[in-house]
C-alpha cells in the first residue's frame, strides 16, 4: 500500500513553475494587439458633477477611445447587490462609471482606452470634470446623528442596515447578572493589499459571439454570471479565466468591479483586446476594505465570572456602497460570544454609509473585530472579577461534552445556524498557558519590572465559522493515454495550495503520485458549476467534494479493472498508478483500465490497442458500451455543507514595550490551533504564519487613512505600512485536530484563522505590560507608538 | 460612441512616444531594441522582451516584486528607466534555474520550505537573495540577519518565516552555511 | 487631493552627459531640467505624476563623478556614487564611521545600490539620514554652474523639507563629509515605524572628551522639523559637563525643543520630542562610551 497522502507535508505541485517566472499572472497573457485601459477618478469624496470634457483626450495622439457614463449603453446601470438581506432597504451600489454624483475618492468617473498604459494615463489627465463638492462627514459615530451630511440622500442618518439577532433569552439574563463589565472597542479600516493588483484582459471574438475574460478574481463563476446576465449573452459564450492570482484575501471575491464590464464591453466594441491592469494607487482608492467597527459590549457575569449574558451593539462602516450586503457585519455579530458558552446574546448592528471606498471582506471578515471585542472584554471581566485571564477563559469556555453547541436564533452568513460543531476549547486553552509560560510569568515580570522593563503577557482566544455553502463540485478524470489525473473544481487558487492538497485527496482514492494529479481550476470553460474561493472555504467544501468524487472514480476503475484481471473487485487495490490484485504482482495501469473502459475505433498509440473493436478483452456480442455506461473513468460530484464548521485557537504572547521609542517587540508568540484534520500540515502552517503577519499588520501599522474632507492620505506603500520581515516576529505553532462532524474529511477550514486574534493579543499584552507604568486601556487597534506614548504619559 | 466608430478611426499599434535604441544584456543574451524614453525597465522587461517572471508590485519602488540584478546588483526595475540599462547586464528570474532546466538550489529550497504561496513576491525575492549570494559579502544566517536580508521585499502571503528557512536552507545547499 | 496621477511617468527628453561641464550646460539648455543620478527618488514621484521635469539629464556616464576619495582626510563624494558604494567603501569608514552607521537606515539595499548619496541631499527630505550626516559632520556640497564652482556647508544648503540652496542651473557634483575628529566618538540611533522607512527621528553624535569631561558636542537630528537640525541646545548642555546620568537625562530633555514638525500618521509632536530625547541620551552615552575608548 501507498502511505497516506492526506496528513502529510507534501511538496507543492505548483512552485517549479511560480518558481522559474514561467506563472502566468494576467498581465503575463500575451493579447497581440491589445490597448490598455486607465481611469480618471473622484478627486472627491462626495460632489455634484456639472460636466465632463472628453474632447481633448479624445483627440490624443494614441488614444483610441474614452467612455464616461453616456456612451455605454447598457452599463450605465447601478450594479447588482450581490447578497440581499431583510435589513437593507434601497441598498445602494455604484455605477461602472459615475452619474451626476460622485460618493468617495477613487470612483470610477471616466476610462480611457488607448495603445498603452503610459498614453491612457497622459489622457486622463486631459479630461476635464466640472465638480460641485459636498459636505462629508468621515467619523462613524458622527455620521449617524442627525443632521450629518448623507452619503445618500435616500438613507437618513447614513443607516444602510440596522439588524439584530437574539439568541436566549437576554433581557432575562441581564436581570440576574451579579456583574457587568462595559467598554467600547474599536477596530481600524486595512486593506487586503495583495501583491498582485487586481486584472482585467478581455477578447471579443465577433465571428463566433465569444467573449474571454482573463480576471484576478477569486469568483470568475460569479464574473461569469455578472457579465452574461448583464451584457445578455449566453452563459457559454462567455467564459472567464481566473489565471494564476497574486493574492486575494477576499478583495477580489467582489465581482463586477467596475473595470469588470467596462474592459469586456470595451473589447467587444473596439474588436481588439483590451487590459486594465490596476496599479497599487488604485487598488487603495478603488478596491474594497474593511474592518471599521466600533463595538460597545456588556458581559453580565455571575461573581465567579460566568458570562450568562452578552449585549453587543456596533456600528460597521459599509463605505460608500453596500454591494456585498451585511455579510461583514453578520460574520462579526454571529462570532461575538467567541468559544464561550454565554447562553443569552443580544447583539445589534447599524451598517453606515461613509463617503470612502466600498466595504466588502477582507481575509478575517468580521471576525477580528469581534474577537477584539469579547477578547477584550473578557480581559475586562477577569480584571474586574480579581480572577486571571486564563481562568475566566477556562470557564466560560464550551466543554467537550457540550458539542455540537447551538446559538439558537443566529443565522450566520450563509443563511444557517450557528453551530460550533466540534472541539476541544480547555486543551487548547491549557496548552496555550503552558506554552506561553503562565505558571512563571509572574515572577519573570516582577524581575523585569524592577528593571523598569515594561513587559507583559497577552492572550485572546477565537473563533472561525468556516466552510460555508451553498456547494462545490469536482470532476475527475483519468487520462487514457498518460494515466494522470484531471481534476477539476469551480475555485481558484490565489497562492493556497489548492493543486496540491486537492491532489493529496485524489491521490489516496486512485493510488497514483500526488504530482500526477493535475488540479486545473478557475477556468468556466472547464468546470461550469460552483461558487467561489472566500470564507475558508476550499478545503471543506470542495476537498470534500473531490472527496466524494474520487471514490466514485475509484470504485469505476475497480470494477474495471477486477473486469480486465478477471478478478473479484474486492481483492483490488489501486497502487502507484496501478490496480493490483492484492497480495500478487498481477497488476494493470490506470491508464489502461482508462483507455479500455472508452471503447475504440482508431488505436492512436500502442496502449490504445487494446480498447478497439478486434482486442482480446473487445465484447462481441452486445454493444461495446453498456446501456448507462459512461465511457472512461471519469466522474462529478458535490458537497453541500449543512452548515458552516467552526475552526478555533489560542493565542498567546510576551511583549515589551520600549519607553523610549514606544515600540512594542514580540519576544514570544504562539499559536495553538485547531482546523479539524489537516490535509497538508505544511500548507496549514503557511496559512496560519500569512494571517498571523497580517495579523501583526492589523494590530500594529496598518490604517487606511483619510482626513476630515474624505481625502485618503497613505494610499502607498511608502505610508500604508505592510510589515517587512523585519517587522513580523517568529511564531510556534501547535496543532489539535478535532475532525468535523459535518463532513466526510472531517475538516474545517483554516484561510482566515491566523489573522483574527492577532490584535486582541498584542492589547491584551500591551496592556498587561504598561499596567504600572502609567498605562491605561487598549481598545483600538492599530496600536502605535503615539498611541503607547499617549497612554504611558497621558498626552 | 457609435457601434462603428471603431471602423472610422485607425488603431496605432504603438505610441508616438520619442524612442532610443538600447542595447542590453539579460540573461546572457545581448538584445538592441528601440523603446520609448519613458517607458521603465520593469515594461521593457515583461513586454518588450516578454520575460514575464519579473512582477510589478507598486511601480513606486516599495514591494519589491520587480528587482532583478543589474550588474550584479539587486535593483528595482520599476525605478529604472529602461534607456538606462544601455550597455547593462540584467538578470532576471528567468535566469535563475539551472542549465538542464532543474530548479536551483535557492530555488528547490523555497519549495521545500514552502516558501511562497501565490508566487507573485517570489521572482523578486529570489532575485535579491540571489543578489546576496552573489556579493560575496558575509551572510548572517541568524533568523534577524536573514529577516534584515530580506526586509526590502513584501510578501503578503507567507508570514515570511518559511522565506527564512528557505534562505538558510538555500545557504546550506549552496555550501554557503 | 488626488488627481489622476497614475503610476507610469510622464513624458521627458532624456538627456545623456559626458562629463560635468557638458551637464552643466545641458542644465541650462533645458530651463526645468533635472539631473538623473539614481532616480530612486526622483522616479516614484514621476511615476506618481508628482513631479514632470520636461527633460533628465542622465550623469550616471560620467566617470570623474563615480568616485570616493579622501581628501585632507575627509571624504569626498561624488554625484553618481550609490548609497552601497559609499557604504562599503572601506576608505570612507577608516575617515568617518558615521556614514556606513547612518547608511545601514537608508531604505533598503537594493535602493542603496541604485541612490546616490548626493541624489539624496539634493532631494533634502527633512527625516532622510544623510542631509543631517552632512549638517552633522560640518559637511558641504559643491556646485557647479555655468560661472563656475562654489562650496555650500550643509547648514546653508538645507533650506526647507525637499529645497535646498542650489541655483536651478547648478549641478550638485560633490559632498564632502569630513572625517571624524581623532579620538572622538560617535553614534547614529534611529527609529522608524518598519525597516528602511525615512525616520520618524534619527539623531547622531559625535563627541569628543578630556577626561571625564565633554570637550566638544556636535549633535543633529532629523524627522523632526522641516529640514535636518543641529541640536544646539543638547551640545550646549553638554560641553564643559560631566557625563553623569543626569547630566545626559538633562541634556535629552533639551532636544525637545527642537522639534517643530507637526502631528502626523506615525507620530504626535509630544511622541516625536519624547522619541528624540530618548534617541538623543542613547546616541551621547554611545559617542562617550567610545570617545572614553579611544
Amino acid at each position: 500500500m501507498s502511505t497516506r497522502k492526506f496528513g502529510a507535508p507534501i511538496k507543492r505541485n505548483i512552485d517549479p513553475r511560480l518558481l522559474t517566472g514561467k506563472g502566468a499572472f494576467t498581465d503575463d497573457i500575451n493579447l497581440p494587439g491589445a490597448l490598455h485601459a486607465a481611469f480618471v477618478r473622484s478627486p472627491f469624496a462626495r460632489a455634484r458633477i456639472n460636466g465632463i470634457d472628453t474632447s481633448a483626450a479624445e483627440k490624443a495622439e494614441g488614444v483610441v477611445a474614452v467612455y464616461t457614463c453616456d456612451n455605454i449603453g447598457h452599463l450605465d446601470i447601478e450594479l447588482p447587490l450581490l447578497i440581499p438581506h431583510p435589513s437593507m432597504t434601497n441598498a445602494r451600489t455604484q455605477r461602472p462609471l459615475a452619474r451626476d454624483d460622485v460618493y468617495y475618492v477613487g470612483q470610477t468617473v471616466a476610462m480611457v482606452v488607448a495603445v498603452d498604459r503610459y498614453v491612457a494615463e497622459d489622457a486622463c489627465a486631459l479630461i476635464d470634470v466640472d465638480y460641485d463638492p459636498l459636505d462629508v462627514e468621515l467619523d462613524l459615530e458622527r455620521a449617524i446623528e442627525d443632521g450629518a451630511p448623507l452619503v445618500h440622500p435616500t438613507h437618513p442618518n447614513n443607516i444602510a442596515a440596522d439588524f439584530t439577532q437574539v439568541s436566549g433569552n437576554p433581557e432575562a439574563a441581564f436581570a440576574e447578572a451579579e456583574h457587568v463589565t462595559r467598554i467600547k472597542v474599536q477596530v481600524d479600516r486595512s486593506t487586503a493589499a495583495a501583491m498582485e493588483c487586481r486584472t482585467v484582459a478581455a477578447r471579443y471574438d465577433s465571428v463566433r459571439g465569444e467573449l474571454t475574460v482573463w480576471d484576478g478574481t477569486q469568483a470568475p463563476l460569479g464574473v461569469r454570471g455578472g457579465l452574461a446576465s448583464i451584457f445578455g449573452f449566453d452563459e457559454d459564450k462567455v467564459r472567464v479565466i481566473a489565471p494564476d492570482v497574486g493574492g486575494g484575501f477576499g478583495q477580489k471575491v467582489m465581482f463586477p468591479y467596475p473595470d469588470e464590464l467596462l474592459v469586456p464591453h470595451a473589447a467587444i466594441q473596439l474588436g481588439r483586446p483590451v487590459k486594465y491592469i490596476e496599479d497599487r494607487r488604485e487598488n487603495f482608492i478603488g478596491s474594497n476594505q474593511e474592518r471599521t467597527q466600533i463595538h460597545e459590549i456588556e458581559l453580565f457575569a455571575k461573581k465567579n465570572g460566568e458570562v450568562i449574558a452578552l449585549r453587543d451593539n456596533f456600528l460597521h462602516d459599509t463605505g460608500a456602497f453596500i454591494p456585498y450586503g451585511i455579510a461583514v457585519a453578520q460574520v462579526a455579530s454571529t462570532s461575538i460570544a467567541g468559544p464561550y458558552r454565554i447562553p443569552n446574546i443580544h447583539v445589534r448592528f447599524r451598517a453606515v454609509y461613509t463617503p470612502t471606498v466600498p466595504v466588502t471582506p477582507y481575509r478575517g471578515c468580521g471576525r477580528p473585530q469581534a474577537c477584539f471585542a469579547i477578547e477584550r472584554a473578557m480581559d475586562q471581566l477577569a480584571e474586574d472579577l480579581g480572577i486571571d485571564r486564563f481562568e475566566i477563559r477556562r470557564r466560560n469556555l464550551i466543554r467537550d461534552e457540550q458539542f455540537p453547541y447551538t446559538r439558537e436564533g443566529l443565522l450566520f452568513a450563509d443563511g444557517l445556524r450557528v453551530q460550533l460543531d466540534s472541539g476541544q476549547y480547555l486543551k487548547a486553552l491549557s496548552m496555550a498557558r503552558e506554552a506561553i509560560g503562565w505558571d512563571g510569568f509572574a515572577a519573570e515580570q516582577a524581575a523585569a519590572r524592577q528593571q523598569g522593563k515594561a513587559i507583559g503577557l497577552g492572550l485572546a482566544y477565537y473563533v472561525e465559522g468556516t466552510g460555508l455553502g451553498p456547494y462545490e463540485g469536482g470532476h475527475i478524470k483519468i487520462h487514457p493515454i498518460t494515466g494522470k489525473v484531471y481534476v477539476n473544481t469551480g475555485l481558484t487558487s490565489q497562492g493556497q495550495g489548492h493543486d496540491t492538497v486537492f491532489a493529496q485527496i485524489v491521490s489516496d482514492q486512485l493510488g497514483v503520485k500526488v504530482e500526477d494529479v493535475i488540479v486545473v481550476e478557475g477556468d468556466t470553460g472547464t468546470f461550469e458549476w460552483g461558487v467561489a474561493t472566500f470564507a475558508s472555504r476550499a478545503a471543506v467544501v470542495s476537498g470534500n467534494a473531490i472527496h466524494k468524487t474520487a471514490i466514485k472514480v475509484r470504485q469505476q476503475t475497480i470494477k474495471a479493472a477486477a473486469n480486465m484481471l478477471e478478478a473479484d473487485p474486492a481483492d483490488i487495490d489501486l497502487e502507484d498508478g496501478h490496480a493490483v490484485i492484492a497480495g500478487t504482482d498481477r497488476k494493470v495501469s490506470l491508464a489502461a483500465v482508462a483507455t479500455a473502459t472508452n471503447p475504440l475505433r482508431y488505436a492512436f498509440n500502442s496502449a490504445a490497442q487494446a480498447a478497439t473493436q478486434f482486442a482480446p478483452a473487445s465484447r462481441h456480442d452486445g454493444p461495446p458500451l453498456i446501456d448507462g455506461q459512461h465511457p472512461g473513468l471519469e466522474a462529478t460530484d458535490y458537497f453541500s455543507p449543512e452548515c458552516a464548521t467552526w475552526a478555533y485557537g489560542v493565542h498567546a504572547a510576551i511583549v515589551e514595550v520600549d519607553r523610549d521609542t514606544c515600540a512594542v517587540e514580540v519576544k514570544k508568540y504562539i499559536c495553538i490551533h485547531d482546523c479539524g484534520n489537516m490535509i497538508n500540515p505544511v500548507i496549514v502552517d503557511g496559512q496560519v504564519m500569512g494571517g498571523f503577519a497580517q495579523g501583526i499588520g492589523g494590530a500594529l501599522y496598518e490604517r487606511i487613512e483619510y482626513d476630515r474632507e474624505g481625502n485618503p492620505t497613505n494610499a502607498n506603500f511608502v505610508d500604508f505600512l505592510i510589515p517587512y520581515a523585519t517587522e513580523v516576529p517568529a511564531v510556534e505553532i501547535a496543532h489539535l485536530e478535532t475532525p468535523s462532524p459535518l463532513n466526510p474529511l472531517g475538516v474545517k477550514g483554516v484561510g482566515e484563522a491566523g489573522c483574527i486574534a492577532v490584535g486582541a493579543t498584542l492589547a491584551s499584552g500591551i496592556e498587561d505590560a504598561l499596567k504600572p507604568f502609567g498605562g491605561t486601556k487598549f481598545h483600538q487597534t492599530p496600536i502605535t507608538p503615539s498611541m503607547i506614548f499617549g497612554a504611558i504619559f497621558n498626552a | 460612441m457609435s457601434r462603428h466608430e471603431h471602423l472610422e478611426r485607425s488603431i496605432p499599434s504603438t505610441s508616438a512616444d520619442p524612442k532610443a535604441e538600447v542595447t542590453v544584456t539579460v540573461n546572457g543574451v545581448t538584445v538592441t531594441r528601440e523603446v520609448s524614453t519613458r517607458m521603465l525597465l520593469s515594461d521593457f522587461i515583461r513586454h518588450g522582451l516578454r520575460l514575464t517572471g519579473t512582477h510589478v508590485g507598486c511601480e513606486h519602488g516599495v514591494c519589491g516584486a520587480c528587482t532583478v540584478m543589474i550588474d550584479g546588483r539587486s535593483a528595482r526595475s520599476c525605478l529604472t528607466f529602461a534607456v538606462q540599462a544601455d550597455g547593462a547586464d540584467v538578470r532576471t528570474i528567468e535566469s535563475e534555474a539551472n542549465e538542464d532546466g532543474s530548479l536551483s538550489t535557492l530555488q528547490q529550497a523555497f519549495q521545500e520550505c514552502h516558501g511562497l504561496q501565490c508566487g507573485y513576491c517570489t521572482p523578486g525575492m529570489i532575485m535579491n537573495i540571489r543578489s546576496h549570494f552573489e556579493s560575496g559579502d558575509d551572510l548572517d544566517l541568524s533568523d534577524a540577519g536573514i529577516r534584515e536580508l530580506i526586509s526590502g521585499n513584501l510578501c503578503r502571503c507567507t508570514g515570511y518565516a518559511n522565506i527564512v528557512k528557505a534562505v538558510r536552507r538555500a545557504a546550506e545547499l549552496a555550501g554557503r552555511a | 487631493m488626488l488627481g489622476n496621477h497614475g503610476v507610469k511617468p510622464p513624458l521627458f527628453d532624456y538627456l545623456v552627459a559626458r562629463s560635468s561641464e557638458e551637464a552643466v550646460s545641458l542644465l541650462s539648455e533645458h530651463p526645468g531640467a533635472m539631473i538623473l543620478a539614481g532616480g530612486q527618488s526622483l522616479i516614484p514621484a514621476m511615476n506618481f505624476r508628482l513631479a514632470s521635469p520636461p527633460a533628465l539629464i542622465d550623469i550616471n556616464r560620467i566617470a570623474e563623478l563615480k568616485t570616493v576619495d579622501i581628501v585632507d582626510g575627509n571624504v569626498r563624494v561624488g554625484a553618481a556614487v550609490k548609497h552601497r558604494d559609499l557604504e562599503q567603501s572601506d576608505a570612507a569608514f577608516k575617515a568617518n564611521p558615521l556614514l556606513r552607521a547612518a547608511l545601514h537606515y537608508v531604505a533598503h539595499i537594493p535602493i542603496r545600490n541604485r541612490g546616490t548619496t548626493v541624489g539624496s541631499l539634493c532631494h533634502a527630505d527633512a527625516a532622510a539620514e544623510m542631509p543631517m550626516v552632512l549638517l552633522l559632520t560640518g559637511g558641504w556640497v559643491t556646485a557647479a554652474g555655468a560661472s563656475g564652482q562654489r562650496d555650500i556647508p550643509a547648514d546653508k544648503f538645507f533650506e526647507f523639507h525637499m529645497t535646498t540652496s542650489r541655483e536651478p542651473d547648478e549641478m550638485i557634483v560633490s559632498a564632502t563629509f569630513p572625517g571624524l575628529p581623532f579620538g572622538a566618538g560617535h553614534a547614529f540611533a534611529e527609529f522608524a515605524r518598519r525597516k528602511g522607512d525615512y525616520a520618524i527621528a534619527a539623531v547622531g553624535a559625535i563627541l569628543e572628551r578630556k577626561d571625564d569631561t565633554i570637550s566638544s558636542a556636535r549633535i543633529a537630528a532629523c524627522g523632526i522639523a522641516s529640514r535636518p537640525v543641529r541640536l544646539t541646545g543638547v551640545e550646549a548642555a553638554l560641553i564643559g559637563k560631566k557625563l553623569t546620568n543626569e547630566a545626559i537625562q538633562v541634556a535629552g530633555e533639551r532636544a525637545k525643543d527642537a522639534v517643530t514638525a507637526p502631528d502626523d500618521a506615525n507620530a504626535t509632536s509630544a511622541y516625536r520630542q519624547h522619541l528624540l530625547a530618548g534617541l538623543t541620551r542613547r546616541v551621547i552615552g554611545e559617542a562617550a562610551e567610545k570617545a572614553r575608548e579611544s
